[in-house]
């Protein structure tokens, strides 16, 4: 009898984190607020209280120190799981993730593993100020020698933070914040799958939606509503960013002939770019139409007022499927 | 500020090679007094065969054996000094130019010239000699030094009340890198967590054209005192100084003591690199001054009159014409990298994408008949 409990994606990042630092002692938290808070989202909430101020602890406000501290955690033979409080607060730690913790299993050839994990509450949709909104995955995912990752449900939270801890190369973890919340069924006893493989939420034979994160929610939600409309659409969730599961794309593609990508980032020199392009090289004589990525515009993420604009919606989708399906 | 200001040092040894401890740095006089012949002599030996490498290194880079060459000349008693002041269970972060350091915990030199020449990145194994590879971007290596240092702390190898299974980690950085985030960040998580970690500055007064006085308004020493990390100043070009306080701070670190900083007043003789021009920014007299006060001429001065004769002398030149001609040798030998060495590494698992692109780089390359 397989177990299954019903939990928010928010609790089983947390119940994930329980496990992997009950099974490992070498497996640290840290990051700003994360202790007796439990941090801003309580993501780590309760986790202090159970393991105490040796396994989990607060950092000072200072990004690039929290990641260069994990590096030599690392160095140690500890596994760091390290908090970034907002995608907007990332940027004074890029240098020590992209000039160290990316380049130094290389630079050493191999002889420091760097099991970190960032952990990253990105994307928009919660009315928050400048900085609290944002889609910085593009930046890693073009970076050589890190993995980047973002669960859509429960589930794949409960199990893909377990399997990046595991993981001996450094591990972007992007939570899709304004999903923290939505609940479902997480099977507690087995995986559904590799970190770096994409799945298949919905099969169709018209056309491919590939999404990630949070915007995996609002694509099934345009499936839905094209499907009634008699339009079959194929969803499929990324999961892993970096690298892509390619040969899943490709295979759903080869079948529709139709591909749509869907995030919040902003599109140009997106993941929705490189899955175009890649799509486009390996499919060309599949497609009947374009790749065409709908996402965020070109422009800084703007003030809450104006996110249900900016953001794409089960409408915005829907306008691309028309588009798609018009050639 | 003026490198030359009247701020306090620890100085054992005049630059006319005269050796006194003043009062006040009583406690440092203690691990001089420890020292044998042999360890004065060893000193020496290390000093000169780091000078001796560096100008051969130099003569290397200028006929298009290595790529660039970082001089360490003039910073020999910081780093000779300060090296033997740590123990062989500490572990030793370096910045990019420590070759002196390097030389105490027993690093395979040409592993230096290996990655000046671009054969790799600095592949030596950081486990065998507890000294890391070279940090390149300024103060990165710092935090890395002080999550090591945390590390330490919390498998609880600080204190023990056995010296075996105590360590401590230094790390070495320059007066241009106090200026970066990192290292101001390194002193807040070292002093927070009570780490056992000694901050080595050597300010050899120029970051590559830029002054000390660029980087900082106040003796650098005293840099890490608003974050609870204290400081002294001393003569980097005095051997024993390093020594002798390089190795009480990490006997406290190893003890419980916390983090300290040391700030080593030195002067970089050479250039920054191979490719800059010092010429261009100061004087020649300033160059001369420093040279006067070559770490190298004072402990030769201090030795002799200690009695060393000049068959020790010679004996210390000949072996570096030896080392010399052995690394010229090596140097010439040294074979390109495989080109799989650059996709080998960059994870630990497999990743798909570099796979498929290293599969067809063999491809591609194998189309011109294996000439390439």
């Amino acid at each position: 009898m397989t177990n299954f409990a019903e939990m928010a994606i928010a609790k089983a990042i947390n119940a994930g984190l329980r496990k992997a630092m009950s099974e490992d002692n070498k497996v640290l938290v840290f990051g700003e607020d994360v202790a007796q808070l439990g941090g801003v989202f309580r993501v780590t909430e309760g986790l202090h209280a159970e393991f105490g101020e040796s396994r989990i602890f607060n950092s000072p406000i200072a990004e690039s120190g929290i990641v260069g501290t994990a590096i030599g955690l690392a160095m140690r033979g500890y596994r760091s799981v390290a908090e970034i409080q907002f995608d907007g607060f990332i940027f004074p730690a890029f240098d020590q993730i992209t000039t160290q913790l990316a380049k130094m299993q290389n630079r050493s050839e191999g002889f420091h593993k760097m099991p970190v994990v960032i952990r990253v509450p990105f994307g928009g949709g919660i009315g928050a100020v400048e900085h609290h909104s944002e889609s910085p995955e593009a930046y890693f995912a073009h970076t050589p020698g890190l993995r980047v990752v973002t669960p859509s449900n429960p589930n794949d939270a409960y199990w893909m933070i377990q399997q990046a801890i595991r993981s001996d190369d450094p591990v972007m973890f992007f939570e899709p914040k304004r999903r923290y919340w939505q609940k479902g069924p997480v099977n507690l006893d087995a995986p559904p799958q590799d970190l770096y493989s994409a799945r298949v939420l919905r099969e169709g034979t018209d056309l491919t939606i590939v999404s990630y994160g949070p915007m995996v929610h609002t694509s099934l939600q345009a499936a839905e509503v094209a499907a009634s409309e008699g339009i079959s659409i194929e969803v499929i969730d990324l999961r892993s960013l970096s690298p892509i599961d390619f040969p899943t794309i490709i295979e759903s593609v080869k079948k529709t002939g139709r591909l749509i990508t869907v995030a919040e980032a902003p599109n140009s020199f997106s993941v929705a770019s490189e899955v175009s392009a890649r799509i486009t090289e390996e499919c060309f004589y599949h497609l009947q139409a374009p790749v065409l990525r709908v996402g965020g515009f070109d422009i800084p993420y703007p003030a809450a007022k104006l996110e249900e604009i900016y953001l794409p919606d089960a409408d915005r989708i829907l306008e691309a499927v028309d588009r798609s399906r018009a050639y | 500020m003026n490198a030359n200001d009247s701020v306090p040092m620890v100085q054992m040894l005049s630059p006319e090679g005269d050796f006194a401890v003043p009062k006040n740095y009583a406690e440092y006089g203690s691990y001089i007094e420890r020292l044998t012949e042999e360890d004065f002599l060893k000193f020496y030996r290390d000093m000169a065969r780091c000078r001796r490498f560096d100008n051969e290194a130099t003569a290397l880079q200028r006929q298009g054996q290595l790529g660039l060459w970082i001089p360490a000349i003039g910073q020999e008693a910081a780093q000779i000094g300060s090296g033997y002041g740590v123990g062989h269970n500490d572990h030793i972060f370096p910045s990019y130019r420590e070759h002196g350091v390097a030389i105490t915990h027993g690093v395979e030199l040409m592993s230096i010239l290996k990655m000046l020449r671009g054969v790799n990145h600095g592949g030596w194994n950081p486990d065998e000699t507890r000294f890391h590879l070279y940090g390149i971007v300024l103060g990165s290596q710092v935090l890395h030094a002080t999550g090591y240092a945390m590390g330490v702390k919390f498998d609880g190898k600080v204190a023990t009340g056995n010296k075996a299974e105590d360590l401590a980690v230094i790390s070495y950085f320059g007066d241009g890198a106090t200026a970066e985030g990192d290292i101001s960040e390194s002193f807040l998580f070292a002093a927070n967590t009570h780490s056992p970690i000694v901050f080595f500055c050597q300010n050899n007064q120029w970051a590559i054209s830029s002054p000390t006085a660029s980087q900082t308004r106040v003796p650098l020493y005293r840099r890490g005192e608003g974050f609870g990390v204290p400081g002294i100043r001393i003569d980097g070009n005095d051997v024993l100084a390093s020594y002798a306080v390089t190795a009480k701070h990490m006997d406290d670190a190893r003890e419980g003591a916390g983090p300290f900083m040391i700030e080593a007043l030195t002067y970089r003789i050479g250039a920054h690199t191979s490719s800059d021009d010092p010429t261009k920014y100061r004087s020649d007299e300033e160059v001369a001054y420093w040279t006067a006060r070559d770490p190298l001429k004072r402990f030769e001065v201090f030795l002799r009159r200690q009695g060393i004769g000049e068959d020790f002398f010679e004996e210390v030149a000949e072996a570096g014409e030896k080392l010399a001609s052995e690394i010229r040798e090596a140097t010439f030998a040294l074979k390109n990298p495989d080109m799989e060495d650059m996709f080998k590494h960059v994870y630990s698992d497999s990743h798909p994408v570099i796979d498929e692109q290293l599969d067809w780089l063999k491809r591609y390359e194998a189309s011109f008949g294996g000439e390439n």
